[in-house]
């Protein structure tokens, strides 16, 4: 109540401010903010948000966006305040991916705008579908290096699908509803609008609502829908015929709704399936026939199984390098490949296939099942021995000790939390763990930036996924680097009293440096020390957080259980050891199989 | 090997800039370029031609193809096509030596567009090859200045 009033006397400060500056002076600014009522640029982009369907914005406001912020205090939408754009960017993002919508946030211009370039890229790299806005300069002003200008278009050309600089106020609504169709269908990703604060202001006649059932067409924009009924085909009968096939599922799965196709044919055929990172939820991590995830960290199973397959079923995958360790001609090498994606371009970028299937995974998937026969039974019998006497021989294990085991956090945090609960990440050995130990039952959650790698995204991802889900349990797993990278989010966690509960691995270095400078730098370490890190504890709640240590290991389910009883966000400082290391690893240059298994 | 391709993009401001980051970006090397509106003032022809093989050309094509201003992408090489460039060219010319280099100007069917006390300048068209060897038989009389466009090609009609 008391946060209410205080917004209300504040709005009520602006109002008076804005009444006393178009009294006495007539600037720029008292001009553009004096048209009340008159119907405006930015009165429009609002008007086709909501056409949109878009319910939350997550932006910051500055001097280019006024019009926009004036607009916003009239609309349905509600809008998140972080505390720093980049933030905005990273909840916005993870809203779209737990939400499986579109994200929409703003800037200001200039540095408004440059604080969400690694967000953006963030997107691109794991094909986010999101709609990032941005303020800029008033055209007569724009490339003349002026206040808060940034060519903004021009720096994040290489990390969009695309983007629109707005010129004339009466395409607003042809370049949103544009710009929501370009991010969110083919192969999703992030489309940015950049509109000067005088367009925003401009006024034009009222659009009429758009007629839903006709379909946005843009002439040099195509995807891809149903793959080719041949190649189908062909990929039915090298599933047949094979003897020991793998499924390599990725991020396409969960971005194209398969996981239920995926799982129906995996128990047809019977078939082993490893995951990429984004892979994982695209079928229960806990499935009988789920090897875990393949590559850097992958299990030792699921290596093994991907280097001695003679069939690679590859769905929305990009055989990045941290899955193929950059050894393309020894990854998989005597299997068929059969590889489905829904863009053309990622089909033999890395590695050429045997069959490219160009189009979207739950519609190809769809076909293969229904090419195939009902039941194959248990084939493929000495295949699946070989394959359950590696797991047997190298299963993701740990040392139980005195001293509290990451993987023991986590089994307990899963344990107590259900598997029914979003896990999302931050970037680095907590990551990692979070990837082989969570039980993730279902799609969409699991967040975590997987192509980019951007520390600091966690605090913000868990904020856009609470936000997204208000009904699930939402847990942060991160690291005392990663969140310091985005810490000031505890306040926004605060401000929307969003409950999740945040678990910090803190081991007073950067682990994930620290690990490779130990096997690859000969334990040269430099830089990796966190001196000085604060007491998060305190921090939280400062921030008026509740904040638990947890050192020994029997204090984990306690304080898991006191964290999920508490209506607001909770933060539980585990005390890890340095020492710890992601086992297994792939080191550079050497092939998935050859990876250090320890233990 | 070398590559045309014939790409049709929107002719609006910041599309070359679009094309050539992806070149740049990807680490494609562009041979030449270049670009003009069409008899549609709303599309423009970028003629690029860019080395690789046939894995490599195969991604320049699709990476093309996802640029939402891209609306065509042909790769002209599979084709019979005429391509030419057009170069002009200064020489220095002396009282003794007009003739000579008039008389090779006739052979390479060039023209002279500027005729002056010392120098003249010359236009000649026609494919690489032809360009570079009327380069080779000026060079001796002395190039003063040398400007040349990138290459650009028609698909032959059908026979």
């Amino acid at each position: 109540m008391q946060e209410n009033n205080t917004d209300e006397q504040i709005l009520d400060e602006y109002d008076n401010s804005r009444k006393l500056s178009t009294k006495q002076s007539v600037t720029a600014e008292s001009f553009t903010l004096a048209q009340d009522g008159k119907y405006n640029g930015a009165k429009c982009v609002l008007q086709m948000l909501e056409e949109q369907g878009v319910e939350i914005i997550f932006g910051y406001p500055g001097g280019a966006v006024l019009p926009l912020y004036d607009a916003l205090r009239d609309s349905s939408i509600r809008h998140v305040l972080p505390r720093h754009e980049q933030g905005g960017v990273h909840a916005a993002d993870a809203y779209a991916r737990a939400g499986g919508r579109v994200g929409v946030c703003l800037a200001t211009s200039g540095p408004g705008a440059a604080n969400l370039v690694t967000g953006i890229a963030n997107a691109y790299m794991d094909s986010v579908p999101l709609v990032a806005i941005t303020g800029q300069v008033t055209t007569n002003l724009l490339g003349s290096d002026c206040f808060q200008e940034v060519d903004i278009t021009g720096i994040t050309m290489p990390v969009t699908k695309h983007a629109y600089l707005v010129k004339n106020v009466n395409d607003i609504p042809r370049i949103i509803r544009e710009a929501f169709h370009i991010a969110g269908t083919g192969r999703p990703g992030p489309v940015l609008i950049d509109i000067p604060r005088d367009i925003q202001a401009a006024l034009l006649p009222q659009p009429e609502p758009a007629d839903k059932n006709q379909r946005i067409h843009i002439k040099s924009y195509r995807y891809f829908g149903k793959g080719n009924a041949g190649q189908i085909d062909e990929a039915v009968k090298a599933l047949k015929a094979c003897r020991k096939p793998v499924v390599y599922a990725g991020g396409g799965i969960i971005t194209s709704g398969a996981g239920t196709v995926l799982t129906q044919l995996v128990d047809t055929l019977n078939l082993p399936i490893v995951t990429t990172l984004m892979g994982i939820g695209s079928i229960d991590t806990g499935h009988p026939n789920s090897l875990g995830m393949v590559g850097m960290h992958g299990t030792a199973t699921a290596n093994f199984a991907v280097t001695d397959c003679d069939l690679l079923l590859a769905v929305g995958v990009r055989f990045d390098d941290r899955v193929t360790s950059g050894l393309h001609h020894r990854f998989a090498a005597n299997a068929t490949i059969i590889h489905i994606d829904i863009d053309p371009a990622e089909i033999g970028k890395v590695i050429i296939p045997d069959i490219p299937i160009v189009g979207d995974a739950r519609l190809i998937l769809e076909d293969i099942l229904s090419g195939l026969p009902s039941q194959t039974g248990n084939r493929e019998q000495t295949w699946w021995e070989t394959i359950r006497a590696w797991q047997q021989e190298h299963p993701l294990r740990y040392e139980p000790s005195e001293r509290l085991n990451p993987q023991h956090v986590l089994e307990t945090m899963v344990r107590i939390g259900g598997p029914d609960a979003i896990v999302t990440t931050d970037v680095g050995q907590h990551q990692m763990w979070a990837a082989q130990f969570c039980r993730i039952r279902h799609p969409r959650h699991f967040i975590t930036s997987a192509g980019l790698g951007t520390m600091g995204f966690g605090l913000p991802a868990a904020i856009g996924a609470q936000l997204a889900c208000p009904e699930k349990t939402v847990f942060l797993v991160t690291g005392d680097g990663s969140l310091q990278m985005t810490i000031q989010e505890l306040a926004t966690t605060r401000q929307n009293n969003l409950p999740i509960k945040i678990v910090l691995m803190n081991n007073g270095v950067l682990g994930m440096v620290r690990q490779l400078q130990k096997y690859l730098n000969d334990e040269r370490f430099n830089q990796i020390q966190l001196q000085a890190n604060p007491d998060f504890v305190k921090v939280a709640e400062a921030y008026g957080i509740k904040g638990i240590r947890v050192e020994k290991p029997a204090e984990m389910g306690p304080a898991i259980t006191a964290a999920l009883a508490e209506e607001g966000p909770v933060l539980i400082d585990c005390l890890i050891s340095p020492d710890e290391v992601v086992l297994p690893m792939v080191p550079p240059g050497k092939a998935i199989h050859e990876m250090l298994l320890g233990g | 090997m070398l590559h045309t391709l014939a790409v049709l993009v929107e002719n609006n401001p910041g599309v070359l800039a679009r094309v050539s980051g992806l070149f740049a970006r990807r680490a494609y090397n562009i041979y030449s370029l270049t670009v003009c509106q069409t008899e549609n003032p709303d599309l423009s022809l970028m003629t690029i031609v860019v080395e690789g093989d046939t894995q490599v050309i195969q991604q320049v094509m699709k990476q093309l193809h996802k640029l939402v201003v891209v609306h065509k992408v042909t790769n002209l090489s599979n084709e019979s096509i005429v391509d030419r460039e057009l170069a002009l060219i200064r020489v220095k010319v002396r009282a003794e030596t007009r003739m000579e280099v008039l008389q090779i100007v006739d052979i390479f069917r060039g023209r002279v567009v500027d005729l002056g006390r010392n120098s003249l300048s010359i236009e000649v068209t026609g494919d690489e090859e032809k360009i570079d060897a009327f380069i080779r038989a000026m060079k001796p009389f002395g190039i003063l200045e040398l400007v040349r466009t990138g290459r650009i090609a028609i698909v032959r009609s059908e026979s």
